[in-house]
């Protein structure tokens, strides 16, 4: 096999030390990236393992009322959080809505928010991809793209990011704890990823070494734990990524909407946050016609990518569809089916 | 307790009690322990490992292949291209039978399609041949291929495993053309690859002029002709092991080019060597169903019956073999018309060639013509199920023969009843769960034809009272380990402790190809005419002789149960097997049996077995994603020798019917031709949350005629009808006929 270094290093320090080295790679549970190593997709020059780092597995309420993730804290673990899943309910249900459950024990936060596209050109080491070969084109344009971008592609890529977990965090400003050669920096997750432009391979703003320690989520996002979701639509019932999804939280004061948070998954290199469709919402009666609204200027800037055109209309109605679940409220318990369009609705959601 | 009624033969013999049990595997706890030998699990001394380089072209040639740089990776020891491969008996292409298929063995530089092997690496180790594979570096010259049906149609000789192209009956022309209404639709079905969960695989070892393998293979006899033919080798001197399947579904009826390059690279090597194939790899020179687009016109007269209908399926082959998908012949058995003509075209693109896959013509054609009897039932302003009342066939329509036995009235009323049909609205779009969903129910007709092949077996008693039954058969999960024992077991007159059970080799009687849901048919019968051969020698060794209680009993008739023979009019006298052969002073008695169709009941009568299958699906009316609630199907199938197996095939077919409905496809890069989602991440299949609500039922049905006892084939008529009831149920629910396969959540956003 194509060999590479392994090393197990025993705080952060050395991990960012090792990883500093040209053609190294993070190793967490390696759900994706062993993956792509297996497929020649990603070729490593050495492993950094980081799962054996100590103090990255904890799941904290801070004093302010924010709570601070691990990045080793596991998909499963964090979903199952009691504490956490009520202050961020629509974040419990997105994790519980990737992959399968063997995937959520092992996958990782830090992983989640690495993971790289789905798209089938960028698998396909034969096919044209400048994400994984800068510059040697794009086959997906004019390829097989009916799950394609259509918000923040460019003519160089128009692959999308899969994460569910970190759509509901985009819509709640979650911050990107990071740590490196230089020290340790926050970056908010809504500057965290880059759009494509001509650079398709430069996926965040991490430099060499650096590495996720830990996601926080501020204190303010809590107050949106009455009235929040996550709605993700697919092509089977389970254990498929999204077609598109979409994160919607609000503040709802005496039926007028204090303040909105949207985020869609599944349609851009990065979980999109639509702040034009939260400026809509505010102030807004929590209404039909003001999600049909918002789900417009949410996807104003919207073109398709290739056979992808589906995906505009769609995405308008999980969004009117998520806001109006959002706004009858997070449900007690979180439903058998998380994030599908099966699990119960209340009555009147549905409108058609 | 068994027993079997000796000296009264034919096809209504009495059965033992094992026949009809529920049983559970009796390979069941080594499987779930882990215990189960799968070919790939088993490491010889000396083995080296094997991969296959696939083309990454659809069309064109290998122009370099960097050979140094793989064999220069530390552990890789050798690379098998057209260079070097060994010399074959025979050339790969020939075909004496429409079941052997051209394979591609490294024979010049040219591909054929995307996936064609076009090397295979040896290594000490996986790792290292994988590596190797990929210092391979191939350059190709490519051309542009063709992966749709739009290219030069040609009409076929044959279709499927050599079946007529074309069937007529009456003028279908004229009665269309006079039907009160008439319903012309054309429907697509995609490309599907079948994906056990066991990929195809080999451990190949040669001592001298003698070939040991392990490998998975629904046809031990023929698989062993076929690579005694390649290799020059005689067929007594390949050993093949295939104790347990992890699932075949027709793609490892034959071998496959990839086990032919596994035992290859053992002959160049001269060591054992293991070739399994990576599940991207099941996706191109293993077979699969090939894309259809079938056109369907059905006449109607004012009454609803059905005047006529045409059915032609433009399917895809291969450019350099045939198998063309033979879906029209779906409707020659299902309704009485008095006009029909159905038909096949094809069109060469650049895939390997596909093959049969579990229901092969009867998925794709069933899917298409039961989507287009529920357009005809709306049109005729009928309820589906009364519409196929009013066209029931009480003798075949394409023959006018009667069935061996038709027991699907009895399907709809007990499937209808279960599922609680009546009281449907006919329209489309009228009902809503207490969400507001869609909800849509649709049905559709379930058929599959009662097929026998040969088979043999051959049966002991021994000495102690024990009996051994020995018959090549094939379990590829389905269970046959059990229900086959359990048929040798009343065949010998024996407990199922008491017998020991042989399969799954090449050295036992061939008990012919796990294929067209014939297994149990044909086994099943060459073991309990074996069983019945010994008992009666048994019992002429007893009532011959004045020292056996038996003595002069022949007359009045003796029955075997547990061991012992016993008078039938007197069941207080009678002896053990153990004691007649000791007093012969015999090790043991031996007989053997065969199982095969009998051609002048199969020219008297249409045999096939039927069902009903109900569907409802829930569709979000704004996102368009679907779910189905439940499904129930209702199957008569003959006599059922183990239920609890025979539902789970039942079920497992169902499956595949919804699978084909909503989800499986393989897409294709117009441009490369190549696979874009060779994986399961991507292929999609249902997962347990799209399986909901599903009940299989079992309707008693007694076919004096098909084979002696009785049995007609449950593997694949679940997929029948099933893929149809959903499609309908989508309509229903909707309003929106969606004909073309998968139906996508895109198809329904309107």
């Amino acid at each position: 096999m194509n060999r590479f270094d392994y090393i197990r290093p025993k705080n952060v320090a050395e991990a960012v030390a090792a990883a500093s080295e040209p053609g190294s790679a993070y190793l967490a549970a390696g759900t994706n990236l062993l993956d792509l190593m297996k497929g020649g997709v990603s070729r490593p020059e050495r492993l950094v393992d980081v799962t054996h780092l100590p103090g990255l597995d904890r799941i904290e309420t801070l004093a302010d009322g924010a709570m601070r993730i691990g990045a080793l804290v596991k998909n499963s673990e964090l979903a199952y959080d009691e504490a956490f899943s009520a202050r961020f309910p629509a974040v419990a249900e997105a994790l519980l809505s990737g992959a399968s459950a063997q995937l959520r024990n092992a996958a990782t936060v830090g992983g989640n928010l690495l993971q790289r596209t789905r798209c089938a050109y960028f698998y396909d080491t034969a096919s044209a991809c400048n994400k994984r070969a800068p510059g040697s084109g794009c086959d997906a344009i004019g390829g097989e793209n009916h799950g394609h971008a259509v918000l923040g592609w460019s003519e160089h890529c128009i692959a999308t990011h899969p994460s569910d977990f970190c759509v509901p965090l985009t819509a709640l400003g979650a911050i990107v704890k990071i740590e490196g050669k230089d020290g340790r920096r926050d970056v908010p997750i809504t500057d965290f990823y880059l759009l494509p432009g001509d650079t398709p391979d430069r996926e965040n703003v991490l430099s060499p070494g650096e590495m996720i320690v830990g996601v926080r989520l501020p204190a303010e996002a809590a107050g949106f734990a009455a009235n929040q979701r996550y709605l993700k639509v697919r092509e089977r019932t389970s254990y498929a990524f999204a077609v598109v999804s979409a994160a919607a939280a609000l503040r709802i004061e005496d039926g007028t909407i204090a303040e909105a948070r949207l985020a869609l998954g599944g349609v851009a290199a990065r979980p999109w946050r639509a702040i034009e469709a939260e400026a809509a919402l505010a102030g807004a009666p929590a209404s039909r016609a003001s999600f049909e609204k918002a789900a417009e200027a949410a996807f104003a800037d919207a073109r398709p990518s290739g056979d992808n055109a589906y995906k505009i209309a769609l995405g308008k109605r999980i969004v009117t569809r998520a806001l109006a679940m959002a706004a009858s409220g997070t449900p007690e318990v979180m439903p058998a089916l998380p994030a599908s369009p099966f699990a119960p609705l209340s009555e009147g959601v549905i409108h058609v | 307790m068994s027993e079997i009624a000796q000296l009264q033969p034919g096809p209504r013999m009495r059965h033992g009690s094992n026949i009809g049990q529920p049983l559970t595997r009796s390979e069941g706890r080594l499987k779930v322990t882990g215990g189960a030998t799968y070919a790939a699990d088993n490491h010889p001394d000396g083995l080296l490992h094997a991969v296959i380089v696939p083309a990454s072209i659809a069309r064109g040639r290998v122009v370099s292949l960097d050979v140094a740089a793989a064999k220069a990776h530390p552990g890789v020891v050798e690379v098998m291209t057209p260079e070097n491969r060994p010399p074959l008996a025979m050339d790969p292409y020939e075909k004496s039978n429409p079941l052997m298929f051209r394979m591609n063995l490294l024979k010049d530089d040219t591909v054929r399609y995307a996936g064609e092997p076009i090397a295979v690496v040896v290594a000490e180790t996986l790792e290292a041949a994988k590596e190797g594979a990929i210092l391979l570096a191939p350059r190709y010259e490519a051309e542009r291929p063709e992966v749709t049906l739009d290219g030069d149609v040609f009409k076929p000789q044959a279709v499927g495993p050599g079946m007529p192209a074309e069937a007529t009956k009456g003028d279908v022309e004229a009665a269309l053309a006079s039907a009160a209404k008439r319903v012309e639709a054309t429907y697509e079905t995609p490309p599907q690859y079948h994906n056990a969960m066991e990929p195809h695989a080999v451990v190949a070892r040669f001592d001298g002029d003698k070939l040991q393998l392990d490998m998975p293979t629904q046809g031990l006899a023929m698989s062993r002709m076929r690579i005694a033919g390649l290799f020059g080798l005689k067929p007594e001197n390949i050993h093949i092991r295939s104790p347990f399947l992890g699932g075949g579904f027709g793609s490892k009826g034959s071998v496959s080019s990839p086990e032919a390059l596994g035992i290859l690279a053992a002959k160049l090597t001269g060591r054992p060597v293991k070739l399994v194939l990576a599940r991207e790899e099941m996706f191109g020179s293993v077979g699969h169903r090939g894309q259809t687009r079938q056109t369907i016109k059905l006449g109607l007269d004012e009454t609803g019956a059905l005047t006529a209908f045409d059915h032609l399926t433009r399917a895809a082959t291969s450019r350099f073999d045939d198998f063309v998908e033979p879906a029209s012949g779906v409707g020659q058995a299902l309704y009485k018309v008095p006009a029909l003509h159905t038909s096949h075209e094809a069109v060469r693109i650049d895939t390997g060639t596909p093959s049969f896959m579990r229901a092969p013509g009867e998925a794709s054609g069933s899917i298409a013509f039961e989507s287009a009897i529920d357009e005809a039932a709306f049109a005729a302003g009928m309820d589906p199920l009364a519409f196929r009342l009013k066209n029931y066939a009480d003798v075949e329509p394409i023959s006018d023969k009667p069935f061996s036995s038709k027991a699907l009235k009895e399907c709809y009323r007990e499937g209808a009843e279960r599922f609680g049909w009546q009281d449907r609205p006919l329209e489309p779009r009228q009902m809503r769960d207490g969400s507001g969903r869609l909800l849509g129910w649709g049905m559709g007709t379930a058929i599959f034809p009662a097929l026998m092949f040969q088979g043999n077996a051959r049966a002991v008693i021994r000495r102690d009272g024990s009996g051994v039954m020995e018959a090549g058969g094939h379990d590829m999960g389905q269970g046959a380990w059990t229900a086959l024992a359990q048929i040798a077991a009343d065949g010998l007159g024996l407990p199922m402790e008491a017998l020991e059970f042989r399969s799954g080799t090449s050295d036992l009687p061939d008990a012919g190809v796990a294929g067209g849901s014939t297994h149990t048919a044909t086994a099943g019968n060459a073991i309990y005419s074996a069983g019945a051969a010994v008992i009666e020698k048994l019992t002429a060794l007893a009532v011959g002789d004045e020292r056996s209680p038996l003595f002069g009993a022949g007359n009045v008739g003796v029955i075997a149960r547990d061991g012992r023979l016993i008078r039938q009019d007197d069941e207080g006298v009678g002896e053990s097997y153990a004691d007649i052969l000791e007093r012969a002073d015999l090790d043991e008695i031996e007989g053997s049996g065969q199982g095969a169709g009998d051609p002048s009941a199969q020219e008297a009568y249409a045999m096939y077995a039927h069902g009903a299958v109900f569907a409802e699906v829930a569709v979000d009316p704004d996102l368009g994603q679907m779910r189905v609630n439940r499904l129930v199907g209702a199957f008569a199938a003959g006599r059922v020798i183990n239920p609890r197996m025979v539902e789970s095939q039942y079920l497992g077919g169902m499956i595949w019917g919804l699978s084909f409905a909503l989800h499986e496809k393989a897409v294709h890069d117009r441009r490369s031709g190549r696979i874009m989602n060779a994986n399961f991440g991507e292929y999609h299949v249902p997962v347990n949350a799209d399986l909901q609500g599903m009940e299989a039922i079992l309707v008693a049905e007694d076919d004096p005629h098909v084979n002696p006892l009785g049995i007609k084939g449950v593997g694949e008529i679940g997929i029948t009808g099933t893929g149809a009831a959903i499609a309908n149920a989508v309509w229903h629910a909707t309003g929106i006929r969606v004909r073309r396969f998968p139906i996508g959540l895109a198809d329904l956003l309107g």
